[in-house]
């Protein structure tokens, strides 16, 4: 517990926690519109957004990758759109049939390109690579006040907190308006609230916490946590603001407690090998959901 | 040719400036047919007027619409003359009680403080005299004592009222009501009627879609008969008369007067 565990643990912790919170953040607000499908779809088109800027780039750079996300998630929504509209189909579905059919299309991109020389792979894609985020330079405690050390830090952990700030500034912002919008949208655009372009920007800040997520941690963590702590948070509150606070306590434990139970509870119960930590992390967040399902104070609806 | 029409539109201009809410040509479409077609209406000052049609005539239509909440096809809308954009600190609404989700995690309290979003802005805090005013707005619905209740919690009369007491926290001068009074209790009905008439007195205006006929006459001052287009508008005792109800209404009439639940919408 020392040089060890700053070097090859505290890192992948960490980011864990920060990929947590910036999905849980806006996850609240998706939950509450009913459009937590759109976290799932998102983390979903990510991957051929990525895997096209790779073969387009032959690079694996932040730049590209991200660039590559954010286009396929234009595209998502406008196939999404199109669906719904020509075929006359509710939303979800036509979400359901776009992400599921973008993200089958970048796993056969992925295996048909010669991508065996990097790291982009199907496996990477689900559940990322938490583990292998370490901090060579680390010698100990003292290396988080060495400029030369912090320097080698993982470079997804600064992206990570600079994706954190972004999607905690814009709600910070813009609180009452999207708590207003939510709850009731007619009253808002009486009120001059213009929803659809808060609404756009609501969705724009989870795919940048998918996508700037979705390399460290693939995507199961990224769907995990943008529904379960924000869905168990509400069974523990009736108030917005509690809800929000309780999300982020959920995903922060979901995230330690599983990195951990990860990396230990085989060795605990007697097997020899660690289990993925972006699978132990999300299994963790169901299991909080389902606790909160079964003992939250305020799960019962009066609807 | 010329002057007559120059004369015209000058008188209209006037009676625009007049009227705290004044809609020309507003026309909505959802999909191939219009929901309301060419509908022109001058809400008269310190009066309360009903919108009052049968069912799917378009009354929430034209005033989602006068109130932009949905965007209308054709048609302008303005606030003693002016545009509804410069306008809206004025103008007090309460959409439909059905159309909001229930279960949302927020207090009685915090529902009322919405109302007051254009004084507070995106950051403003929240000082006593805002808390003061949203107490203030509960007790003059009744529901003082379920400030710190979630709104869920509360029946259909009970979240009516609280919409009102948002509506009142936004100390506007029109105050535009979506059906009011669909689905709520007797004492209820008596106490946002009460309300409406004290604001009525105190020089404010009210607008409400309506769906009770019987109740018109006691209730209202003015009335707009709709289908689709308008059929009449004007004080009750010249509008509200049989010929017009019967023109608005055609076969649906009797079943509108004997249930008036069934024409709410």
């Amino acid at each position: 517990m020392g040089a060890e565990f700053v070097a090859l643990s505290l890192p992948p912790i960490l980011i864990g926690v920060l990929v947590a919170v910036a999905c849980a953040l806006p996850g609240n607000f998706l939950l509450l519109r009913r459009q937590a499908l759109i976290g799932d779809a998102i983390s979903h088109v990510v991957l051929p957004g990525i895997v096209v800027a790779f073969l387009v780039t032959g690079l694996i750079a932040t730049g590209p990758m991200l660039l590559g996300a954010a286009a396929a998630a234009v595209i998502a929504v406008i196939a999404i759109e199109a669906v719904r509209r020509l075929g006359r189909i509710e939303a979800g579905a036509a979400m359901g049939v776009i992400f599921t059919a973008m993200f089958a299309g970048g796993v056969l991109l992925l295996e048909q390109s010669d991508t065996s020389s990097v790291h982009l792979d199907v496996e990477h894609a689900l559940y990322g690579n938490l583990e292998s985020l370490i901090w060579l330079d680390a010698t100990g405690w003292a290396s988080l006040l060495d400029p030369a050390a912090l320097a080698g830090l993982p470079v997804e952990l600064p992206r990570m907190v600079l994706a954190l700030v972004v999607i905690a500034l814009f709600l910070w912002l813009f609180w009452r308006p999207l708590a207003l919008s939510t709850f009731d949208e007619g009253f808002s655009r009486g009120l001059g609230i213009r929803t659809a372009p808060l609404g756009l920007a609501l969705v724009i800040m989870s795919a940048i916490a998918a996508v700037a997520a979705f390399d460290a941690v693939g995507s199961i963590i990224v769907i995990a946590m943008f529904i379960c702590p924000p869905a168990a948070a509400r069974m523990m509150t009736n108030r917005l603001g509690h809800q929000v606070a309780w999300s982020v306590l959920f995903a922060a434990l979901a995230a330690v407690l599983g990195y951990v139970l990860a990396g230990y509870g085989p060795l605990w119960i007697g097997a020899n090998a660690s289990v993925s930590a972006a699978g132990m992390i999300a299994t963790v967040s169901g299991i909080i959901l389902g606790v909160a399902a079964v003992a939250g104070p305020h799960r019962t609806r009066n609807s | 040719m010329n002057i007559s029409l120059v004369t015209s539109q000058d008188t209209d201009l006037a009676t625009r400036a007049a009227s705290p809410l004044a809609v020309r040509g507003m026309t909505v479409s959802y999909g191939q047919t219009p929901a309301i077609f060419s509908v022109d209406m001058t809400v008269r000052a310190g009066a309360m007027t009903a919108i009052v049609g049968p069912n799917g005539a378009g009354k929430s239509t034209l005033l989602k619409a006068a109130l932009g909440v949905i965007a209308p096809l054709a048609g302008s809308v303005t606030v003693f003359g002016e545009p509804m954009a410069d306008m809206r600190d004025r103008i007090a609404y309460v959409p439909q009680r059905a159309s909001v989700d229930w279960d949302f995690p927020v207090r009685v309290i915090d529902v009322v403080m919405m109302g007051m979003y254009r004084k507070l802005g995106l950051l403003g805090r929240i000082r006593g005299q805002h808390k003061a005013l949203a107490q203030e707005c509960l007790d003059r619905v009744g529901m003082a004592d379920f400030a710190h209740r979630q709104i869920g919690q509360l029946s259909g009369g009970q979240q009516q009222r609280v919409f009102l007491a948002r509506a009142l926290a936004q100390e506007a001068d029109i105050y535009v009501l979506d059906e009011p009074f669909a689905g709520v209790d007797a004492a209820t009905e008596k106490a946002i009627i009460a309300v409406l008439q004290g604001l009525r007195d105190a020089g404010k205006t009210v607008l409400a879609v309506h769906h009770d006929l019987a109740t018109v006459p006691d209730y209202f001052d003015d009335v707009l008969l709709l289908n689709t287009q308008v059929v009449a508008a004007g004080p009750v005792a010249e509008a509200f008369i049989e010929d017009n109800l019967q023109a608005a209404y055609g076969g649906r009439l009797t079943t509108a007067r004997a249930d008036p639940e069934s024409v709410a919408g």
